[in-house]
């Protein structure tokens, strides 16, 4: 019989959650420029996943009879670069990288994030010696604590991962921090702790996942920076190099052709973006459809 | 107010500290000996040797910290390795270009940004709201180095109206005025953008508040509600994030100056790094991140002074 109410309950349970996420989808729904994020998005993870089964060219072969050829030419639709190398070809490959920065980044800097903010909220000692650190890393713009990170590590691709991940960590902490602080001391929390349960079940089983909006928002939103601060580290020269057909370092490679060959620089912009804008919206989206204080028609 | 003020400036004090640590611990981690760096590939072991003493570089870190902080606070930091320019007078040459366009920019980002606010709030879902709306989520979308090669592109390659790069004139000349303007739109539209969401919403915000209802009971003017009543309290977070956003531009003249060949800051941080400067580096970053630093101390107080309902404990 306890058998049955305990699955009765878990049956309960399993059906609210679907309910959430299903009316979730429905809000995002109604979001028509959520939608249009959301397929800008798909778009980019099919290309990114089968590049090399859609392009005819490698992004890194050069030909240089070929070289500088314009939008509409035939065999090279948005045409080549300096390097006589497949415009189509680089932008879909850049794709590849931009997104597996933009995660990779993401993951690491949530990972760090979410631990110091789930540690800083529930255990009141720790707090303030977390949030200081925190402090520290806000009293730094964005960029330039990319950039001291990418000194210190030299360049390359992985160090912008790196150093996008550390400046993603703060302010995840504080998301994560202020929605422990508001969960921690409801009745369900009190009864699991008076029960004995240990603190890593208490914040993993019944906190982190009452944690889940803001973090999903978060992350959304930092994708569409980390992909832009890693295409800007890399137009400095700081990210990706030479001959990765990395966004950011292609523009910069354009620039230096604009009167002959504008599309070297135009094209990886507009697909730059148009991800950023992709993962913006849906951001907003999202916010919009897990914020219960935002009443929607029904 | 006067604690407020004096805790808030203590912190301020104790985070340039941890800033200037920081930093410094960063450059001192970093792969390479500066000795090296600087004797050359020809320098024998005893050269390389004397210019670790010459330098300081044989102390303990934390001692070496604490010479750093002396001479920080006399305003010397440190010499250039590349050049042996002195790093206090290279960024009192370069400061005040970016220091120009990081102003300029601001400029630019209040006046687009709040006018187009005004312009969508006042008629919610019209087509002017809609094209103010998509303004700002394409602003804030747009890389700012390709919106400047861009700007490049149109207004300097084709239609040659402006000047491709420098700010070397005064900016109160022609030329001067000319120069500034596309770097300072470049840096200026992400900030405008979001400026522009901030004082929409604020405005909307306000404009259901139960004094605009009163006022208008009361047979105030349309254009009076709009500019007296609603949009004084509007302003006051849309300034909030136009000086917290102000300490971000700082951080994004770095790339404005290297996409129009600007001798400022950035230009020296990213030369220092590419060379591994590391004095260079550490007094530009330290002198951007103080400045972040004080900007949000002024916007915090700012917003005190303002908001009568901040408390200030």
């Amino acid at each position: 019989m306890e058998n049955g109410i305990a699955l009765e309950k878990k049956d309960v349970n399993r059906g609210k959650k679907g309910h959430f996420l299903l009316d979730t989808w429905k809000r995002m729904c109604k979001n028509k420029l959520a939608l249009i994020g959301i397929s800008i998005i798909l778009i980019q993870v099919i290309l990114a996943i089968f590049a090399p089964v859609l392009v005819a060219h490698d992004p890194y072969k050069q030909d240089l009879a070929s070289a500088k050829l314009s939008i509409g030419t035939a065999g090279h639709f948005l045409g080549t670069d300096n390097y006589g190398r497949d415009m189509w070809s680089r932008l879909v490959y850049g794709a590849r990288i931009s997104l597996i920065v933009g995660l990779t980044s993401v993951v690491l800097g949530l990972a760090g994030g979410v631990l110091l903010g789930l540690i800083s909220g529930y255990f009141k000692k720790l707090d303030a010696v977390i949030m200081r650190i925190v402090d520290l890393l806000f009293a730094f713009p964005g960029t330039l604590l990319a950039m001291l990170i990418i000194a210190m590590l030299g360049t390359s691709l992985v160090n912008v991962i790196i150093a996008i991940s550390i400046w993603s960590i703060p302010g995840c902490a504080r998301i994560v921090r202020g929605s422990v602080l508001s969960v921690k001391n409801q009745e369900y929390i009190l009864a699991m702790k008076s029960i004995g349960a240990s603190h890593t079940r208490i914040i993993f089983k019944h906190i982190l996942p009452n944690c889940t909006a803001p973090i999903i928002i978060f992350a959304t939103t930092r994708m569409a920076t980390a992909i832009l601060s890693c295409a800007s580290l890399s137009y400095l020269g700081l990210g990706a190099q030479p001959p990765s057909p990395e966004w950011g370092a292609m523009i910069a490679a354009g620039q230096d052709f604009m009167w002959e060959a504008p599309h070297m620089a135009i094209l990886p912009g507009i697909a730059i973006m148009l991800t950023v804008f992709a993962f913006n919206v849906v951001g907003d989206g999202l916010r919009d459809a897990l914020d219960p204080n935002i009443k929607f028609d029904s | 107010m006067v604690q407020f003020i004096i805790r808030r400036f203590a912190q301020m004090v104790l985070l340039l500290i941890g800033i200037s640590f920081i930093v410094f611990m960063s450059m001192h981690l970093a792969p390479g000996d500066p000795a090296t760096i600087i004797g050359g590939p020809t320098a024998t072991k005893s050269d390389i040797e004397a210019i670790r003493a010459d330098l300081g570089l044989n102390k303990p870190v934390l001692v070496q910290y604490i010479d750093y902080m002396n001479g920080l606070i006399h305003g010397d930091l440190g010499y250039s390795y590349r050049t042996g320019q002195s790093v206090t007078e290279a960024i009192t040459t370069r400061f005040p270009i970016t220091i120009k366009l990081a102003v300029a920019s601001m400029i630019v980002a209040i006046v687009i940004g709040i006018t187009a606010g005004i312009i969508s709030a006042r008629k919610p879902n019209s087509m002017l709201d809609f094209a103010s709306t998509t303004f700002s989520l394409v602003g804030v979308s747009i890389p700012n180095f390709w919106l400047g090669t861009m700007l490049i592109l149109l207004f300097s390659v084709n239609l040659q109206w402006l000047p491709i790069g420098g700010l070397n004139s005064p900016f109160y000349t022609t030329e001067g005025f000319k120069e500034l303007i596309l770097p300072a739109i470049t840096l200026g539209t992400s900030t405008a953008a979001i400026i522009a969401r901030m004082t929409r919403s604020s405005m909307l915000e306000v404009a259901q508040a139960d004094y605009i209802r009163t006022a208008r009971a009361k047979g105030v003017k349309q254009r009076k509600v709009v500019w007296v009543h609603s949009l004084r309290n509007a302003l006051i977070p849309v300034l909030t994030v136009a000086g917290i956003n102000f300490g971000g531009l700082l951080g994004g003249t770095i790339i404005t100056e290297q996409v129009f060949a600007i001798n400022g800051i950035g230009r020296l941080m990213i030369e220092g790094i590419a060379s591994r400067d590391f004095p260079m580096v550490q007094g530009t970053v330290l002198l951007v991140a103080g400045i972040f630093v004080f900007i949000n101390l002024i916007v915090d107080l700012l917003y005190a002074a303002v908001d009568p309902r901040i408390s200030y404990d």
